[in-house]
């Protein structure tokens, strides 16, 4: 049966500019399906890729819409005519809080003190006093106040979001000093959240913050996410970061997404109502211990900084409505080389939580879902000593080698006197050096890498090799306390 | 680079359609002209319809294929074409969104007017590039009317 189909104009580029295009079928789908035969290019411009005609494609025979009709299974006698319709639709960016306040007059004033707290952003006309009220009106919820948690509450309570959660659990370390700028030697050993909660408040006393002192997880992060307009991820792990971008993705929340690892950073905004989520990018998560956590990679304590403060300029953009939000795109930072990249990101239509058919509709075991860590390496009870046996033993002037499997950097910060220094990843190769009769007691940060040594020596043939349980950190608990913790 | 020519009274009247339906979206028609040789679009005139979402009339904009059937015969009487389409977005900038990409295709402008608080803060025009990947800002340019 052969019926004329008539091409739109923009499409004629893809017909060889034919305005109409004879083909055959005896249904309208197996003449739709003859055209895209004969010109293919006009395939993903009809159907999605889950071969359904597009949503906003209407086919007419003879006038008549196929839909009121038998749909694509509607029937044509030769000399019928084909037309392809489109409905135009279109529109803004989702619906949130500070975007159904449409009347500014519903938003909430600023006073006196408070227009004297933003006024270098009042005096911008892309923020001005409207895009400072939808800043008082809005919702932020920052995941961790850590690294990328600090630049993120100060510079978002410092630019008056008025209502700023904030979700940790942690207790402030030392060794979170060199990053995390919310925090001064007197909070050494305060939970965090009560830290960061009086930082910001002594900052702005305008707007309201609320602590979350909870481990998020699959049991309350919808609840605790219903409230808010917007969420930030400053998350350090994979569980966590599946879990806020699904939870996002759920309640049709703009996730604004940043992670570090040693000089290197990420950014980009998930918002699956609008573009790509975090699983569009990485479906599935890296195997268990592939990717280091900051605490046994290191981070370039600046980096958070930078991170942080992208995203906080992006959640402001969000809010304000202002400029090229970071939807669609990732960028890339990396501080040695002082170098920018932007990828470009594509939904997936196949994503299993933001696409048409998702086949995940729920929260699920994140720990699970990115595997458990991977086994602790042990050695036999035999094979082990304890720091002040070692001591013990060394006191006594008995032959033996103390063999450093840690990295030089760490054999910089410190080590065990008269101990020999051979990273972990090079004692395969190094083997030669040591003397299979001789006592070998390995050491490590914690004892993790130096059971994996002993039990690679002990299949070599070094039957005299011993762990030290616990590493240099129980030797110097334990043993020396010059020796300095890491 | 493709270019959009439009009169400054068209334009204008595309801006006014914009401002008076906020907080809601407004939606038109650009009738006119696509040269390929040159990359350029000339509007000859607009033709504003209105929104036919019942719902979500603030972001979503919905033009049937009813009503774009007799804009297409109404452009074909002039010996034009639909040349492409603007609408507004109501508090958001004037870049096109998801939802606008998945709606949309190569070969026409989309015209997107961003209103802020019931004032015209921006208006910038998109193509669609051909693997539906992204939207291309092109040049809008304004002439005064030839009559």
């Amino acid at each position: 049966m052969s019926v004329t189909i008539q091409i739109p104009t923009p499409l004629r580029r893809f017909t060889g500019d034919h305005g109409e295009v004879a083909v055959d079928g005896a249904t309208v789908g197996e003449a739709m399906q003859d055209l895209t035969r004969r010109h293919p290019a006009l395939q993903r411009h009809l159907y999605a890729d889950d071969g359904a005609l597009r949503s906003f494609v209407n086919l007419f025979l003879n006038d008549e819409d196929v839909r009121h009709l038998q749909k694509e299974g509607t029937p044509i006698a030769a000399g019928d005519t084909l037309s392809i319709i489109p409905s135009i639709a279109g529109g803004a960016p989702g619906v949130t809080a500070w975007e159904t306040a449409r009347e500014v007059d519903s938003l909430p004033q600023l006073s006196p003190a408070e227009i004297r707290h933003y006024s270098r952003h009042l005096i911008m006309p892309e923020v001005g006093t409207a895009g400072q009220r939808k800043l008082k009106a809005a919702k932020v919820l920052t995941i961790g106040a850590g690294g990328l948690g600090s630049p993120l509450g100060l510079y978002l309570a410092a630019a008056g979001v008025g209502t700023l959660g904030m979700v940790d659990f942690d207790v402030v370390d030392e060794s979170n000093l060199h990053r995390q700028v919310l925090f001064g030697r007197s909070s050494v050993g305060r939970p965090k959240i009560q830290a960061a909660t009086d930082r910001l408040r002594d900052l702005n006393p305008h707007i309201k913050i609320v602590p979350h002192e909870v481990r998020l997880d699959s049991s309350n992060a919808l609840e605790l996410f219903r409230d808010y307009d917007v969420v930030v991820d400053g998350t350090d792990n994979f569980p966590t970061r599946y879990l806020v971008n699904d939870a996002c993705v759920l309640l049709g929340k703009p996730n604004v997404y940043g992670s570090i690892f040693r000089f290197e950073g990420q950014v980009s905004i998930f918002w699956g109502a609008q573009g790509p989520c975090y699983r569009c990018l990485f479906p599935e998560p890296p195997p268990p211990g592939l990717v280091p956590s900051c605490a046994e990679g290191g981070v370039l304590g600046v980096l958070p900084g930078i991170i942080g403060s992208l995203q906080a300029n992006e959640v402001i953009k969000l809010i304000v409505g202002a400029g090229d939000p970071l939807i669609g795109r990732l960028v890339l930072f990396d501080a040695l080389k002082m170098k920018f990249r932007e990828l470009k990101l594509r939904k997936d239509p196949s994503c299993p939580v933001c696409s048409d058919h998702p086949t995940q509709t729920g929260l699920i075991d994140y720990e699970q879902f990115c595997g458990i860590e991977p086994h602790a390496e042990t050695v036999e009870a035999a094979f082990e000593i304890s720091a002040p046996q070692l001591k013990a033993w060394l006191d006594e002037g008995r032959p033996l080698t103390v063999l450093d499997v840690r990295n030089p950097q760490e054999w910089d910060i410190c080590r065990i006197e008269g101990s020999t220094l051979i990273p972990l990843p090079e004692l395969q190769d190094r083997l030669g050096e040591l003397d299979p009769a001789s006592t070998i007691v390995s050491l490590c940060h914690s004892g993790m890498r130096s059971a994996r040594a002993v039990n690679f020596l002990r299949q070599m043939g070094y039957s005299r090799a011993i762990n030290l349980a616990g590493g240099i950190e129980a030797w110097s608990v334990q043993v020396d306390p010059s020796v300095p913790r890491y | 680079m493709f270019t959009l020519e439009i009169t400054a009274g068209d334009l204008q009247a595309v801006r006014e359609h914009a401002a008076a339906s906020y907080p809601e979206e407004c939606c038109g028609f650009l009738i006119g002209r696509f040269n390929a040789a040159t990359a350029l679009t000339a509007v000859v005139r607009v033709l504003p319809v209105s929104n036919e979402r019942q719902e979500s009339r603030h972001n979503r904009y919905l033009i049937s294929p009813e009503t774009v059937l007799a804009a297409n015969k109404e452009a074909r009487a002039l010996g034009l074409d639909v040349a492409g389409y603007y609408h507004s977005h109501p508090d958001h900038p004037a870049r096109p969104s998801e939802f606008d990409r998945d709606h949309a295709w190569p070969g026409l402008s989309y015209v997107i007017v961003s209103v802020a608080g019931g004032r015209v803060a921006d208006t910038r025009s998109w193509r669609l590039s051909d693997d539906r990947e992204r939207f291309e800002e092109e040049e809008m340019f304004q002439k005064e009317a030839a009559s």
